[in-house]
């Protein structure tokens, strides 16, 4: 019967076939790649929207887009990066590693995998029809407060509600699988301490998770009834407040940019000590430290309203809890660095991207402590400070940790190695880039540019035209990055089983490329000797 | 249709975990998974409860100029605390809200007050339509921090206007400023926008075409 059945299968109209493989698909490594190769396309969406913005930013004055426009980009460049880049890029890759870290033959709940995944296009086609419909798409910023989404929203924001919970729902399922994979699936003898960092910081990640994409769920839920069922949760004329709408935002919200930060913690963790050839300083630290920064986000919301009229009593609390919170986030920095001490280090694509990853993030974690100071933050407040701030944590931080994470595994994926030439001139291009992009926008800021307006004062026109070439140059680099990627898995030199001289893990015991199946028997783990 | 579920089950499937244990990690999965879709669904109702929250810790707080809803009762004067030479500025604005076809103004912009001591002030109000229309002004103070020190005895914004078209009147305000308000604090607005409650009147319509 079951021979019968093979025979009608193979029968098959091919791209039939194909459709069905990847639409029905539970492997974990299959989702993976469609997590990843799905975040790459959005990447290249929404890095396109930020183009045109940089080509609108060139010069002082309108020239090309539409102030309307231009407000539409803005708030679509905000959501697609946040939702569609950078998260299913980190759920990829842990859908790719988490079950061969920790000598697992897959993930725990395959179909939900499969279905968590396939939720995402539609939501995302959900989102960005908005752009061709009448009134346009929202317009309102990426954090769509009310009364802006509410009273003034387009129609079209009904259609961004309905996309942040396909979103949610998305992200609350593969969050969900992640845990009980980790908890339940782990090889005998693999105890917590003993799991990689990146298993570590995505455990803790999905506990975040599940705990805010409900509150966003919650909060975009209350907009719609407030559009259409008459309720008045953030309308003062019934009874309600907008302000409580950034209060529910913001307790999603902060957590959220640890979401985007953490898997990023744990793939600097695993990369630095492969080329340093040392084990990684400070394992547990490492792990108390993510921890620590996962608890403390849930009470330091308040720092994106120091301007709301906050009682003085509650700014202290929470610009000394913000603070806070550089300490774990300085013992991990000092964990890299003394990783990295009296190594015998060797510069590979990857580690480039993981020391770049360490500096920059600084960088932006430093201007974070500046925004978090109440005197002072009523200054920086709404202009590109703060977005020079952001960008500083996300761009180098959370999408150079994945590029790391990409030339660092792509050889176990696909079984040849990158082009390590592209590779390095990729790294140095898109690091001036970003550089060239993001740095003016502090001077920009502290001189008091606003953000998210299309239009600048003469002052800024030179700030400006510099971030604009930096953009493009940046955008170029991704192309690049596009061209290695296709090259390496079309071919190339064989990998080695362990690829690299001094990585250690379950992944790199398998061969590569790795199998469809792995650790359908579970690997034996040495007693004791924990990290 | 069933032998292609198996074999899409034999393609697709994944290979179950060592057989020992495999029972008693399938419950475990299950458990675990119930419980994290608890916990999701509980933070999912938690942004509702933080609705209910909010009121009640700003109630409590006099946080975010939100003025008490109840009427305050004159012998909460503590006459034996009278601070005899403060004087506090208390500034008075009216706004409408979009869609409402209200005049609306304070008769007075300001008044010089002695905490403790009752004060009374008027707002003037005119109906511009040609409809019967229902309002209802919702008070905020500014700094948010000095609400609960100030206490309406009577206020129109307790309950709602009616004006018939053209119609037009004086609305009263009696309050007092605690003797407690903070030092720091020598101004304060009140200020009151009114809103329309639900349409704009039907029956007046009507009795045109009478």
């Amino acid at each position: 019967m079951v021979a019968h059945a093979e025979t009608v299968q193979t029968q098959r109209h091919p791209l039939l076939a194909f459709a069905a493989r990847w639409l029905f698909t539970t492997n974990h490594k299959e989702i993976g790649s469609l997590y990843l190769w799905l975040s790459f396309l959005l990447f290249f969406v929404a890095g396109l929207m930020a183009m045109f913005m940089r080509l609108e930013l060139f010069e002082p004055g309108i020239q090309f887009v539409d102030p309307l426009y231009y407000n539409q980009i803005l708030t679509l460049h905000g959501l697609v990066m946040v939702f569609g880049a950078v998260m299913p890029a980190f759920v990829g890759l842990a859908n790719w590693l988490i079950p061969m870290m920790i000598g697992a033959p897959d993930m725990a709940l395959p179909r939900m995998n499969n279905f968590s995944f396939w939720i995402l296009p539609f939501a995302f086609t959900l989102l960005l029809s908005s752009l061709f419909m009448e009134g346009g798409a929202p317009n309102f910023g990426w954090t769509f407060y009310a009364p802006l989404s509410t009273t003034y929203g387009p129609p079209s924001t009904d259609f961004f509600i309905l996309g942040v919970h396909l979103m949610g729902i998305s992200s609350i399922m593969g969050a969900i699988n992640i845990i009980v994979t980790i908890v339940n699936l782990r090889a005998p003898g693999m105890t917590y301490m003993k799991m990689p960092l990146f298993v570590w910081t995505w455990l803790i990640t999905a506990f975040l998770l599940i705990m805010v994409m409900p509150v966003l769920a919650g909060v975009v839920t209350m907009m719609l009834t407030d559009r259409h069922f008459g309720t008045s949760f953030f309308q003062a004329a019934g009874g309600g407040d907008p302000v409580l709408f950034q209060h529910i935002f913001w307790f999603f919200g902060h957590p959220e940019v640890y979401i985007m930060i953490l898997p990023g913690f744990g793939i600097a963790s695993q990369i630095i000590p492969t080329f340093s050839r040392k084990k990684l300083f400070g394992y547990h630290s490492m792990v108390y430290a993510t921890a620590s920064i996962a608890l403390l986000s849930f009470v330091v919301w308040g720092h994106h309203m120091f301007t709301t009229g906050m009682p003085l009593i509650a700014e202290l609390f929470v610009m000394y809890a913000t603070m806070l919170i550089a300490v774990p986030t300085g013992v991990k920095v000092f964990n890299w660095v003394a990783t990295m001490w009296r190594g015998s280090l060797t510069f590979e694509t990857p580690m480039l991207f993981a020391i770049g990853f360490v500096m920059m993030f600084t960088i932006g974690g430093f201007s974070g402590l500046m925004l978090a100071l109440v005197p002072a933050d009523f200054q920086y407040h709404d202009t590109y400070f703060v977005v020079a701030h952001f960008h500083y944590v996300l761009y180098p931080g959370a999408i150079f940790g994945t590029m790391a994470a990409v030339y660092y595994w792509l050889p176990k994926w696909c079984g040849h190695m990158y082009d390590e030439r592209l590779g390095k001139i990729h790294f140095w291009t898109a690091t001036a880039a970003v550089n060239l992009t993001f740095f003016p926008m502090h001077f920009t800021g502290l001189a008091g540019m606003p953000r998210r307006i299309p239009d600048y004062s003469l002052q800024f026109a030179d700030f400006n035209m510099v971030s604009s070439i930096g953009a493009w140059l940046l955008g170029l680099t991704q192309v690049l990055f596009l061209y290695i990627v296709i090259k390496t898995i079309r071919g190339g030199v064989k990998a080695t089983d362990q690829v690299w001289e001094g990585a250690e893990g379950l992944e790199w015991t398998l061969p590569s490329p790795a199998p469809r199946h792995t650790f359908e028997t579970p690997p034996v783990i040495a007693q004791g000797n924990e990290q | 249709m069933h032998k292609e579920t198996n074999s899409e089950t034999s393609r697709y499937a994944t290979p179950l975990i060592s057989a020992g244990s495999r029972t008693l990690s399938q419950r475990e999965r299950k458990k675990h998974t119930f419980l994290l879709f608890a916990l999701a669904a509980g933070m999912f109702g938690f942004a509702f409860a933080l609705v209910p929250l909010y009121d009640v810790f700003c109630e409590i707080t006099g946080l975010n100029g939100k003025t008490s809803a109840q009427a305050a009762l004159l012998d909460e004067i503590d006459k034996s605390a009278l601070p005899l030479n403060r004087e506090v500025t208390i500034e008075f604005l009216a706004r409408v809200a979009r869609g409402m076809p209200w005049e609306f103004r304070p008769v007075e912009g300001e008044l010089v007050v002695r905490p403790g001591e009752m004060n009374t002030t008027t707002f003037y109000v005119r109906n511009r339509s040609q409809k019967t229309v229902t309002g209802q002004a919702v008070p905020s103070v500014s700094p948010g921090q000095a609400a609960q020190y100030l206490k309406k005895i009577e206020c129109f914004c307790f309950e709602q206007q009616e004006l018939s078209a053209g119609g037009e009147m004086e609305m009263g305000v009696s309050f007092f400023i605690d003797v407690d308000l903070p030092a720091d604090i020598n101004e304060l607005t009140l200020s009151y926008t009114m809103f329309l409650v639900g349409d704009i009147g039907h029956e007046q319509t009507a009795s045109h075409h009478e």
